[in-house]
């Protein structure tokens, strides 16, 4: 297997680096297509009347989510947003219990008790998200307070839109964050508009500048970039790990579908549109890829096989029997978070070592 | 068996349960070098260290949602309110994230929330309030209201070993004024079972929290009635079974809580009587709360607001005469 490093990143000072071989990369493109696979494939059972309720997805934004995740370690946890299926995906959800999810089938993530991208598979280590945001922010902060005050070497990661930084739950987060020094990773996905208000509207200053004041690093990305998001991350996750508190990145993208599949856009720009489109993270990323002479049809095939395969299994699944909407409201015993999947060679590396 | 505050026994049954569980930590505006402003968590920094007893931004819906966080990753936080009014700063993450949890995802929140509550000494109307039944609309949460020292050490460990979220409910009004025998060592009350505090035959006042109190003075001499009071407790769940019980033998009920009239624990109460004891009664149910004003500050004011003996008295009277 092909070992050769893609530009080396020096994280903290005199850290470990961060590393990309080449069987890293070629999985960072699965992930992004495996994402926009499944949801396409969603949308289209939306349309089919197989998915009740409205729908929404990432699209344009697969680097954020995948670049981000495949830094985690499998005890680190996190609070996935709803454009962020990549990061699922990388954790180990299978694309199944996504569609299955997304059905309202009893074979979902939250067996039909939730929908659309609410959901956390928590035996892979993910608190899902409330559609009250940015409240997972909070609850990435309690995740991280845990890890610290037991002394163990673990991140909290969570993602959320610019959209999110305007309410106040963000400020209490970045504050308890900063004041504790608390090992969490902040994504701020800055896709433009918050549903159809444009960043102009949404506040005046850059939410990035915010986290200085907070009392901690901000760092800007382009969010199109799978691998500049990877090593900010990996970055941002060193130093919470090494005891150096939190990190804001700000990932700068494009939402290119609606807030959800009810929303044409008509508020967006073609010009805009148009810029963005010619950015599309994937094609970058193949293209760059293709240039390394990485072979992207073969990894294009086994996406499409495994797509099959996963959704041929989701609409195998029953609809949740009635009886079930009455039962879970409390618990009788403590379940805890299981461990998530850690795709990234370094954790392989690691667990050999 | 000691002899305690109501507020030394909640700190009591704290200080056991962090002793006894290293995962038990304490989290809230000024509880560590203040020793809170009530004085609940008094010598706990110097006992257990700032990072079990952690003075907090003042945020509440920080204070919860980190709670929430850390609860899922197996600590079992216990957060204090300065007052109970606060809450509604901290409203969402209680409702929608924690109270939420375990039936969209099937992840326990054994958190506490303590909530300094209720009025009677010129609190105000941010000072004064009794906001349990915000909670009773919302699945998921348990809520506790103790009136005696014994069951409020009990109902906090009980409270702090649940996997769910618990909204602890502690009486301001009750904190130095109760005082009773207090079991040394950790104990439970368990959550969801009432507790007759006065045996009675003619009448049941069915109360909760500082209320309790209220009845006993209030029937202690009715003209020789024999009036049963039972202590709630525990408000989600609810112990019908004791309810119903009490309706049955005395047929006769007044509800008292100090909390304001409309979709409060009361009415929940009145619906449940209505629906399964009907033919039981021999009088309509009688409800005696603060009516649906806010608590006013100045003593005239507040006193014409919150129920009192007399009132208590007076409602007993008449429902006997029935």
């Amino acid at each position: 297997m092909a070992t050769t490093t893609a530009k080396p990143a020096a994280i903290g000072d005199g850290g470990p680096k961060a590393v990309l071989t080449q069987e890293d990369r070629r999985a960072l493109l699965r992930y992004m297509l495996l994402m926009r696979a499944t949801e396409e494939r969603a949308l289209a059972l939306y349309r089919q009347g197989k998915v009740p309720g409205s729908y929404y997805d990432g699209r344009g934004q697969e680097a954020i989510s995948v670049g981000s995740a495949f830094v985690l370690g499998p005890r680190d946890r996190t609070c996935i947003l709803h454009r962020d299926l990549g990061a699922h995906l990388i954790r180990g959800v299978r694309p199944g219990r996504v569609l299955a999810q997304m059905m309202g089938r009893a074979g979902g993530v939250t067996g039909g008790k939730e929908g659309n991208m609410h959901f956390g598979d928590t035996e892979l280590g993910c608190v899902g998200m409330v559609s009250m945001l940015p409240d997972m922010a909070l609850v990435t902060c309690g995740l991280a307070l845990s890890f610290q005050m037991r002394k163990e070497p673990r991140v909290a990661m969570t993602w959320f839109g610019e959209g999110s930084t305007a309410n106040g739950q963000w400020h209490e987060a970045m504050n308890v964050a900063g004041v504790r020094k608390l090992p969490a990773v902040f994504v701020l996905e800055n896709n433009q508009f918050a549903y159809s208000t444009p960043n102009d509207r949404e506040f005046a200053v850059d939410p990035v500048k915010r986290a200085e004041v907070y009392g901690f690093p901000g760092v800007k990305v382009d969010g199109n970039d799978v691998e500049a998001v990877f090593y900010a991350a990996a970055e941002a996750c060193e130093r919470a790990r090494s005891g150096g508190g939190p990190t804001l990145i700000e990932c700068e993208t494009m939402r290119m579908h609606g807030h959800g599949a009810h929303d044409d856009m008509r508020y967006v720009p073609k010009e805009l549109f148009e810029v963005w489109a010619e950015r599309d993270p994937i094609d970058r990323y193949e293209k760059k890829l293709a240039d390394d002479g990485i072979d992207i049809e073969e990894i294009h095939a086994s996406v499409k096989d495994e797509l099959e395969r996963e959704t041929e299994w989701a609409l195998s699944q029953e609809m949740p029997d009635p009886s079930a909407a009455l039962q879970g409201v409390f618990a009788t015993s403590d379940p805890k978070l299981g461990d998530g999947n850690a795709p990234w060679s370094r954790w392989k590396e690691a667990s050999h070592a | 068996m000691p002899e305690m505050t109501y507020l030394s026994a909640i700190s009591d049954g704290l200080r056991e349960e962090m002793r006894h569980d290293e995962s038990v930590f304490c989290m809230g505006e000024d509880i560590g070098a203040f020793g809170g402003a009530f004085k609940v968590t008094d010598g706990f920094i110097e006992e257990f260290g700032a990072d079990r007893v952690w003075d907090t931004p003042l945020a509440e819906n920080a204070i919860i949602g980190t709670a929430v966080g850390a609860a899922v990753e197996g600590l079992r936080p216990v957060c204090e309110m300065q007052f109970a009014d606060f809450i509604a700063c901290g409203f969402d993450q209680l409702v929608n994230v924690a109270a939420k949890m375990h039936y969209r995802q099937g992840l326990a929140v054994p958190i506490t929330v303590r909530l300094p509550s209720g009025g009677g000494f010129s609190g105000g109307p941010y000072h004064s309030q009794n906001p349990e039944a915000w909670f009773l609309q919302s699945p998921g949460l348990k809520v506790v209201a103790p009136s005696t020292a014994e069951d409020a050490k009990g109902l906090i460990a009980s409270a702090i070993r649940d996997p769910n979220p618990v909204v602890y409910l502690e009486h301001k009004h009750l904190y130095r004024r109760v005082k009773g025998e207090v079991p040394e060592g950790r104990y439970e009350v368990p959550l969801g079972r009432a507790r007759v505090a006065r045996e009675g035959t003619d009448l049941t006042v069915i109360s909760y929290g500082a209320m309790v109190g209220i009845a006993l003075e209030a029937t202690d001499d009715l003209e020789g009635a024999s009036v049963e009071v039972l202590d709630l407790r525990s408000l989600v769940p609810l112990d019908t079974e004791s309810i119903l019980k009490s309706v049955r033998k005395t047929s006769k009920v007044v509800v008292l809580h100090e909390a304001t009239r409309s979709c409060g624990v009361g009415a929940e109460v009145c619906a449940l009587i209505a629906q399964e004891a009907f033919e039981d009664l021999d009088g309509p149910v009688v409800r005696v709360t603060a009516p649906d004003v806010p608590i006013p500050f100045s003593p005239p004011l507040e006193r014409a607001v919150l129920p009192q003996v007399d009132d208590v008295k007076e409602a007993c009277r008449e429902l006997l005469a029935y």
